[in-house]
């Protein structure tokens, strides 16, 4: 799970982690009251949506006055915000976060993930702040310093100290860093982060060192055990066919193509999208209906498929395991039926009491083209899609 | 032969009283030599019950003791299974299979550290199980589409790893054991470590290893082939059209940072000797090609 800069934020103070004042707004008026409470002579008017490069999309300003901050609200709000995470379309900015502005010195860069190859929390850092750090990995991999956490003692003052070092940060403002690193480790560990990461890290002229943005990521296996986390969720973030699967508890991800996808195992879904690439076809979804799917999952699978505009075709794989391709074969039906299924539908069985399911199919007199195995599944789906 | 289990392994169910656990225990004690075989149930407070003639125990120690299960397969709910594995590991059990789906990392994190210098292996978690056709089946695969026979499967997916057993026995051919290693980031046996495995294994003549997007254990495991293998490993990879960011059902199915692609881990496979195909429908076909 995904949340905002200002919550991050919010979440990070609480762990000692020092960040610029600032306060969240939702409108241009609230803007400029805000910004009069922080006082100052610089502030930043920030877009909040969950994508990054909000920046060089024109979602982050300075402003020298109350008017300019007026100025900057007005065209940020509502703008439709494209960076190279939100795809073309863009994402509309609801929120602002109003900062007092800050002296910067050095901007740096410091994250951490889980590492599958340790099976540990890694804290990454670098003198490199404030840029793209994937980019910093691929020209200059040497500028990026790794601390592998042990799970028992956390991060060390030792290493954090060192690493700190590293990336460039003044004699005397080691120690602010040294809390800064563990405060973030903390707040990683106790919240269940899958990602943090905090670019730019800086050093202002006074010395001091502040979080000047912060991101964060929740493991969503976790989120039982964080209600905390789970309220500052915001569904306008997030795709609307994705909010209404996971109600559902399919698991379903929005692509670009026009052929639907309704597949049992997250593996076998990738392998079927892949599949229907690789025939010329393009896939509009990525949908894992999951080992013990009834008819009514079934059902609602289909309901949001469709309601994708783009939609040409369907195709229906499923290997059945402990789910029984009779019950599948019923669950097709079914929302075939209810949903009066307008596109042509390919269904591909195999496994578990698969005669039984092809001949539901067959006798339930819907125009449903059966496939012998995947790769004849993929080129009648295909076919289908460009027939139409 | 086979590796990790075979018609003499026995085994426990921890969690034996939930419905998850009741049913697959049913069905691993009903195929093949699966009545020998699943001899215990752990469930705390359930201890002195038992459940289709299989005695429940309070603890896994106990379990051990009294029946001498020496191979543990968890479906505990996620929130408590972690603690399952734990348990399973301070008893010093050989093998511990975790089906459990959902996990949470920093559990996974933690019982893998205290898994340090310990002797039992992981399978999992969120993962189908491991079978040895004909002999026993210990997890959630589907039994009966499977056979004995010299190849070898090891996968992150579950029902994939079903479709790649579904094609071998398209072209006749049985399976040694076959692997589900699961699709969670933090994990036990990784494809390399299962290889290493199938490689010692007289009756295993080929393998099949099915991967996915996300994190770079393929890569590993291509340049241990490479180095090491003595028998030949066919190849795919999922998720060549999977957008980057986004996680594909598997927490551990991911591409982040511009690594971890399907494009990149099938280039490793194929210059380190390994056949691939791009095309899932063919991993049957691929296999029957290189068996000697």
């Amino acid at each position: 799970m995904k949340i905002h800069e200002y919550q991050g934020k919010e979440i990070l103070r609480k762990y000692g982690v020092a960040t610029p004042r600032g306060i969240p707004c939702f409108s241009v008026d609230e803007a400029v009251e805000v910004a009069r409470k922080l006082g100052g002579r610089t502030w930043v008017v920030k877009a909040q949506i969950h994508a990054g490069g909000r920046g060089k999309g024109g979602g982050v300003k300075l402003a020298k006055s109350i008017d300019e901050v007026k100025s900057h609200a007005g065209a940020i709000l509502g703008m439709q915000l494209k960076t190279h995470q939100t795809g073309p379309g863009g994402q509309k900015v609801r929120r602002l976060l109003i900062e007092e502005g800050a002296d910067i010195r050095k901007e740096l860069y410091v994250g951490m993930v889980v590492d599958r190859g340790s099976q540990r929390v890694v804290l990454m850092a670098s003198s490199e702040g404030g840029v793209d750090i994937e980019a910093v990995a691929a020209t200059s991999p040497e500028r990026i310093h790794r601390v592998t956490i042990d799970p028992v003692t956390g991060l060390t003052d030792a290493d954090a100290g060192d690493v700190a070092r590293r990336i460039g940060i003044p004699q005397r403002a080691l120690p602010l860093a040294r809390d800064l690193l563990k405060g973030l480790y903390r707040a990683f560990d106790e919240t269940d982060a899958s990602l943090a990461e905090v670019n730019p890290l800086i050093v202002t002229g006074d010395e001091r060192v502040i979080a000047l943005d912060a991101k964060l990521n929740f493991d969503d296996n976790a989120l039982f055990r964080h209600p905390e986390i789970v309220a500052l969720r915001d569904l306008d973030e997030e795709d609307p066919a994705e909010i209404e699967a996971s109600r559902f508890d399919l698991s379903y991800i929005s692509l670009d193509g026009d052929i639907g996808c309704l597949v049992n195992g997250a593996g076998l879904a990738m392998a079927t999208m892949d599949i229907i690439k690789l025939y010329g076809g393009s896939p509009a979804n990525f949908l894992d209906v999951g080992g013990g799917a009834s008819t009514e999952k079934v059902t609602e699978a289909f309901k949001i498929m469709l309601r994708n505009p783009h939609l040409k075709a369907i195709l229906v794989n499923i290997f059945g395991g402990i789910m029984k391709c009779d019950v599948i074969a019923e669950g097709v039906v079914t929302a075939a039926r209810q949903v009066s299924l307008k596109v042509p539908l390919v269904v591909r069985l195999e496994g578990t009491n698969v005669d039984l399911g092809k001949k539901i199919l067959a006798e339930s007199g819907l125009p449903i083209i059966s496939a012998s195995n995947m790769a004849d599944a993929a080129q009648k789906v295909v076919a289908a899609a460009n027939a139409r | 032969m086979s590796i990790l289990i075979d018609r003499n392994t026995r085994v426990m169910t921890q969690g034996i009283t939930g419905k998850t656990g009741q049913f697959h225990t049913k069905m691993g004690k009903e195929y093949a030599n699966g009545k020998h075989c699943y001899v215990a149930g752990v469930t705390p407070k359930k201890g002195g019950q038992s459940f289709e003639g299989i005695p429940i125990f309070e603890t896994v120690r106990e379990a051990k003791e009294k029946t001498g299960a020496t191979v543990s397969v968890i479906y505990v709910p996620p929130a408590y299974a972690a603690a399952a594995i734990d348990e399973a590991v301070d008893a010093g059990l050989e093998l511990v299979i975790c089906i459990t789906e959902g996990i949470p990392v920093r559990d996974m994190i933690r019982a893998r550290y205290r898994m340090q210098g310990k002797k039992t292996m992981l399978v999992g978690p969120n993962c189908p199980g491991v079978i040895t056709p004909d002999e026993i089946k210990i997890g959630i695969m589907p039994g009966h589409i499977h056979k004995k026979g010299p190849v070898g499967v090891v996968s992150r997916s579950g029902t994939l790893t079903y479709e790649a057993v579904g094609q071998l026995m398209e072209q006749g051919l049985g399976q040694s054991t076959c692997v589900g290693i699961g699709g969670d980031p933090v994990n036990g046996l990784k494809h390399v470590d299962v290889l290493k495995l199938f490689n010692d294994d007289p009756r295993t003549e080929a393998v099949v290893m099915v991967g996915e997007i996300g994190g770079t254990n393929e890569e590993e495991a291509a340049r241990w082939v490479k180095a090491n293998m003595r028998k030949p490993v066919v190849g795919f990879i999922a998720g060549v059209t999977a957008p980057p960011g986004k996680r594909m059902g598997h927490a551990g199915a991911i591409i982040s940072g511009g690594t971890g692609t399907a494009a990149e881990k099938l280039e490793v496979m194929e210059a380190c000797g390994i056949k691939v195909t791009r095309n899932p429908a063919e991993m049957g076909k691929l296999l029957k090609s290189v068996l000697r």
